[in-house]
């Protein structure tokens, strides 16, 4: 990690949705505020900044972090992948965005980003995980509306494993 | 686990629906959402300029303000003015409240303090960061007072006064009687009794609250944008306080918000606030609530202890109720309060059948968060104390519980039925809707499971709970707060008004305007079925915004999105304003296409006559002749294609001189069934079976309609087992963060079945009724119900969580066994408290003088205690520090006195001292011990510390991982110092001996 002292502001870079881009941030300055707003990517919420929501969840590198529990410093020459990333330019939905609408998995919103930028990692390495394996991921994440119910019923749809699931669980 | 929802429904992604209302059409709302397009309050630009807020808030739960020093922080390069209650006292007015007492609350606190959070200076300054730095550096001295944190107390006469002009902390007792409660007790069989006791919770949104204030120097007049969820009838609360009329006071309202569950109505203070902050510093300011700051003081449900009695005949019928319901609203009573004890005031007799009651409705306040609207308002605390003694009547009779609530159940033909307290139940069938949930074979299942269960040896219960959902209140019920009389004076109040507008533009492009506010719910996409139906188009066909600007859209004090108005209110009256332009356009098409406009209809996008539909023209080209060609319009017509439509139900009237009140318009019913096991090793509920029937009228959008339901099963699953807002006696807030206050992820969420019925309501055009709290208001009861049931007792308290269980099993707990921990030293009678205990020992690699010699050393002690910037030496053995400390999110500088005693050159010594600063205090004593060993020293060490103020809202689990981190950095440091070229020695203990010192640290938040 790149050492910056305590007062001084520095330019960081990162790719962020596969794009350099670069802002002047204090050290101290939290990822989670430099995303939202030094480079204006609002698609990335903050919920708690105290790790324990999961909404301002985006990927460094491909592996999910919390950006509230991250320094913009320490994203530093990294690629950053946050929710504006997933649907095609046309703004199309990707299936697991699509699924999530199929499902009524959100309600507000609001803690929607981070769920589906865990779930982008975990299903990357994990195409077609069991319920249990998606209950285990969702519960690193709060959500006040849904209940949660739409979400593992979406997650289900997308990764192809519903009908095993239902089986399952009868 | 969650149960894979909408079994066997087919989703419909719309091409063409005859009738789109009721199909469960997937939401317009969301591609936005999934793209992180939203624009919520805090993702809006704001003005150039924008200066952003910090607020600092009390520690102590009742404070005089003895002194505000501000000027260090005005000091600061970036920071424009820190706002104290003499200013906002200067420039606003208490808010206005429903009752007429002395109980006067500013945006900020005035001269006093009286709960712990309470916002005590607002910091303004070019940025957050610079903002929250600059806090650190105002001082302010307090002179405390006692507090009062549990309402039974605060309404004794000898109980310190929260607000000096009242008579007692009693505020309002009302007391009322219908039918003949005497003669009915006097001629029951038996009586049945008990008491409950709802607690403070809040269902926490996940977007905090956000503000953006200007003023207009020019016209006196303020804009504020904030995620504000009404109802508006606090816009004239906060227009009065700022002295302006209401078109001085513009509220624009963001298009997306990130839940709100009534809470965010409480956000109305803080934009007074921010205005005022803009109108001293010139610039518009912007404030965003923090998660802590949010679980401290933002807003709770009041906690009620009810005290229910029935008089009932040796069959279990029901002659009477008797309840007494005290409600603990905190410090302030904020508009518009007490709905919750009133807003059931019609259906407090629930779902049956009961025609005498009395009611005593008490408001209390205490040295904690005022309390406000949460979902489902009124319903669960009313509904615990009903449906657990109907359960006890059960008992007590040896009955079935089932059998008891069909003996009392309102019989299906007496609807439309008028309950005793005056409410109109506009339509139900209870009888059916509990038929079908237990039948199928379901309740059957439930108990098979619980005769295993029990052979086994196991704790298995059922419940059950009944639940009539009341929808679009009626803005009259809180003046039955108000004596007959008092009423009068004051005018009458009534009805609620939901409005409505439909606009075609010149090319025939349809939109839509309402007066709701949006949380998530889907009312964008139920608006666009409702418009769609009646214009002949598909929901894609129309656009529906629904940011609010009071300067330029209709609105009514009812207005905003709260106790299930929509579906009763604003959908119908976004029916009638598409009828009312239907109308105009079927008169324009007529006379084009030779017809009468009885003969048009709409479908397909196009206006046709039913009887030869193929004279026809397109919808935009009809729409167009009224833009266009306005003169060949049919006569009398006014061209305008933009009409609001407004709806007004007549059964909404004000209380009568007996105070009966239909305090809503339409009247839901909800049956809920479990069956719960209780774990006998570790104490734990869980819920093994879950079935929801719901009757809430016609459905508009299915599949909208089972979120609504899952979201609300999870908060009364949360209500029921896992949230609950704990201050200790003194007031200290204890459950500050996510870590401390337990909301449930998706492994405590259990499967729910979902049943549904629909009896259509009578009283509103599309029959709709309101269904998203239901199940807030039953599932506490619910599961109560059968954990009673299962561990055969009477008082269960919520949240139901696995220490009152082990209470409820095995006694009350026992102290723990003597521990090194417990020989700490004894606390000094500290004021408030979090208590931090422990003990631990640690390595060095230095002789027992060296040491010794280290730790008596202030330069050297200034580098060894972390986060020190100076320390200056007071007396032989005394100190006087500046610390920066952090637990979790929390973080501030402190100021600490350390002093040194009972010292045994090295050998032994005593530390204690204290810490203060804006985010809590702390103080607190230990002892520490030096043994020679082979390879150095050992020092040992305990302390007992205890901590007050947000400090201690970051909970026991951080601030003990807190203090340990910061022993362990003392001693590392300390070893550091001693041997620099030596590692860090590891940790023997858990815990520091500073850490008195450091407790303050502990205190560090
Ligand atoms: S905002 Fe980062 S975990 Fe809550
Ligand atoms: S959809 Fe609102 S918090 Fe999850």
């Amino acid at each position: 990690m790149r050492r910056v002292d305590r007062s001084q502001r520095a330019t960081i870079s990162i790719t962020l949705n596969g794009r350099q881009v670069s802002a002047e941030a204090e050290p101290r300055m939290l990822l989670s505020d430099f995303l939202r707003h030094s480079l204006g990517a609002t698609g990335t919420h903050v919920g708690c900044e105290h790790g324990v929501c999961g909404c301002c969840t985006v990927l460094i590198d491909g592996a999910a972090v919390r950006s509230c529990l991250t320094l913009a410093v320490q994203a530093e020459g990294k690629a950053v992948t946050t929710v504006e990333s997933l649907a095609g330019a046309d703004g199309r939905l990707n299936a697991l965005q699509q699924a999530f609408k199929n499902n009524h998995a959100l309600q507000c919103g609001f803690c929607t980003p981070g769920i589906l930028m865990s779930f982008t990692d975990f299903l990357g390495r994990n195409p077609t995980p069991s319920e249990a394996e998606i209950v285990e991921v969702l519960s690193g994440h709060l959500c006040r509306c849904t209940g949660y119910a739409g979400i593992v019923a979406a997650v289900l749809e997308v990764s192809g494993s519903k009908d095993n699931a239902e089986k399952r669980s009868v | 686990m969650p149960a894979t929802p909408r079994r066997g429904r087919s989703l419909v992604t719309v091409s063409s629906v005859s009738q789109l209302s009721g199909a469960p059409i997937l939401r317009k709302e969301d591609a936005a959402l999934l793209s992180g397009r939203g624009r919520y309050a805090d993702d809006l630009p704001v003005p150039a300029g924008t200066l952003h807020a910090h607020v600092i808030r009390s520690p102590h739960a009742h404070a005089d303000i003895a002194s505000i020093d501000a000027s260090r922080a005005l000091a600061q390069p970036g920071v424009w003015a820190v706002v104290t209650g003499a200013d906002v006292k200067a420039l606003s007015d208490p808010f206005l409240i429903a009752l007429k007492a002395p109980v006067h609350q500013w945006s900020l606190a005035v001269e006093r303090v009286r709960y712990v959070g309470e916002p005590v200076a607002l910091v303004v300054a070019d940025s957050r960061y610079v903002a929250e730095d600059a806090a650190e550096l105002v001082r302010i001295e307090y002179a405390e007072r006692p507090a009062v944190v549990d309402p039974l107390k605060a309404r004794k006469s000898t109980a310190p006064l929260l607000h000096a002009d009242t008579k007692s902390n009693e505020i309002s007792v009302r007391q009322f009687s219908y039918g003949d409660t005497g003669a009915a007790f006097a001629a029951a069989d038996a009586r049945v009794r008990m008491v409950t006791d709802y607690p403070r919770l809040s269902f926490t949104p996940m977007e905090c609250y956000v503000v953006v204030a200007q003023y207009k120097p020019t016209d006196g007049s303020y804009d504020v944008l904030a995620n504000f969820q009404g109802p508006f009838s606090t816009h004239p609360v906060m227009a009065k306080a700022l002295r302006v009329p209401g078109t001085k006071f513009r509220v624009r309202i963001p298009p997306d918000s990130g839940g709100s569950f009534g809470i965010k109505l409480s956000v109305f203070p803080y934009m007074v606030l921010a205005a005022i902050a803009a109108r001293i510093t010139g610039r518009p300011v912007k404030w965003v609530e923090d998660r802590i700051e949010h679980l401290v003081a933002a807003s709770t449900g009041p906690n009620r202890i009810t005290e229910i009695e029935a008089a009932i005949t040796r069959e279990g019928r029901i002659l009477a109720l008797k309840l007494d319901q005290l409600e603990d609203y905190g410090a302030y009573l904020r508009a518009p309060m007490p709905g919750p004890l009133y807003r059931m005031h019609g259906s407090v007799t629930g779902a049956y059948d009961i025609p005498n009651v009395d009611v005593t409705n008490r408001v209390v306040l205490t040295n904690k968060m005022p309390a406000s609207l949460i979902r489902g308002f009124g319903g669960p605390q009313l509904y615990l104390a009903i449906e657990r003694l109907v359960q006890r009547i059960a008992c007590e009779l040896k009955l079935d519980p089932l059998e008891i609530i069909r003996r009392n159940l309102i019989p299906t033909e007496k609807f439309p039925y008028r309950t005793a307290a005056g409410a109109l139940y506009d339509s139900g069938d209870y009888a059916r809707a509990i038929d079908t949930t237990v039948g199928d074979g379901r309740l059957a299942e439930l108990k098979r499971r619980r005769d295993e269960a029990r052979a086994a040896g196991r704790y298995y219960g059922i419940g059950f709970a009944c639940v009539v959902e009341p929808g679009m209140s009626n803005m009259g019920y809180l003046s039955t707060l108000l004596t007959a009389d008092a009423r009068e004076r004051a005018g009458p109040k009534n009805g609620a008004v939901s409005m409505a507008t439909v606009n075609i533009d010149p090319l025939g492009a349809v939109s839509v305007t309402a007066d709701v506010t949006v949380q998530g719910q889907g009312h964008e996409t139920v608006l666009s079925q409702i418009v769609a139906d009646e214009l002949g188009l598909l929901p894609d066909d129309i656009a529906v915004t629904l940011e609010i600007d009071t300067a330029k859209d209709p609105w009514s004090i009812a207005a905003g999105t709260y106790s299930c108005r929509f579906t009763p209110g604003t959908a119908v009256a976004a029916q009638m304003a598409a009828r009312q332009v239907r109308d105009k356009l079927a008169g324009i098409a007529a006379k084009q296409l030779n017809t009468l406009p009885d003969d048009i209809e709409f479908a397909g996008g196009a206006v046709r006559s039913r009887r030869n539909p193929d004279n026809a023209m397109p919808f935009g080209r009809v729409a167009g002749t009224a833009h266009w060609s306005p003169v060949m319009l049919p006569e009398g017509m006014a061209p305008s294609l933009r009409e609001t439509g407004v709806w007004s139900p007549q059964e909404l009237e004000p209380p009568t001189s007996d105070d009966r009140i239909n305090t809503s318009l339409t009247y839901g019913f909800v049956f809920d069934m479990c069956g719960v096991e209780i774990d006998p090793s570790t104490y734990q509920v869980r819920v093994d079976r879950y079935v929801s029937m719901h009757d809430a009228g016609r459905i508009l959008n299915p599949l909208i309609a089972d979120g609504q339901i899952y979201g609300a099963f999870a908060q009364g699953i949360a209500a029921a087992l896992y949230e609950e807002f704990v201050s200790d006696d003194n007031g200290n807030f204890l459950a500050g963060t996510f870590a401390d206050y337990l909301v449930p992820t998706v492994s405590e969420i259990p499967k729910v079945e979902l049943l549904h019925q629909e009896t259509p309501s009578p009283l509103t055009p599309l029959g709709a009724k309101g269904l998203a709290e239901g199940n807030c208001m039953s599932v506490p009861a619910c599961v109560a119900n059968a954990v009673a049931d299962a561990l055969d007792v009477k008082d269960i308290s919520l949240p139901i969580t696995p220490r009152r269980i082990h209470a409820l099993l095995e006694g009350a707990e026992r102290p723990p066994p003597a521990t090194a921990a417990a020989r700490a030293p004894e606390l000094a009678p500290a004021k408030d408290g979090r208590n931090l205990r422990g003990q631990g020992s640690f390595e060095i690699a230095a002789s027992p003088a060296e040491v010794w010699r280290a730790l008596l050393d202030p330069e050297r002690l200034k580098t060894t205690i972390p986060g020190c910037h100076e320390l200056q030496q007071t007396g032989a053995h005394d100190y006087r520090a500046q610390v920066s400390l952090g637990v979790g999110p929390v973080r501030g500088k402190f100021d600490a006195t350390v002093s040194l005693s009972d010292l045994v050159e090295e050998q032994s010594g005593r530390i204690g001292g204290g810490l203060t600063g804006p985010l809590g205090e702390a103080s607190g004593s230990g002892t520490l011990r030096l043994t020679p060993t082979e390879t150095g020293t050992r020092l040992d060490y305990d302390y007992a510390v205890t901590i007050g103020g947000k400090v201690a809202a970051v909970g026991g689990r951080m601030l003990d991982g807190a203090a340990a981190i910061i022993i362990r950095q003392f001693f590392e440091r300390l070893s550091r110092g001693l041997n620099p070229q030596v590692a860090a020695p590891g940790e023997a203990g858990p815990r520091v001996w500073l850490r008195a010192l450091r407790a303050k640290l502990g205190g560090r938040p």
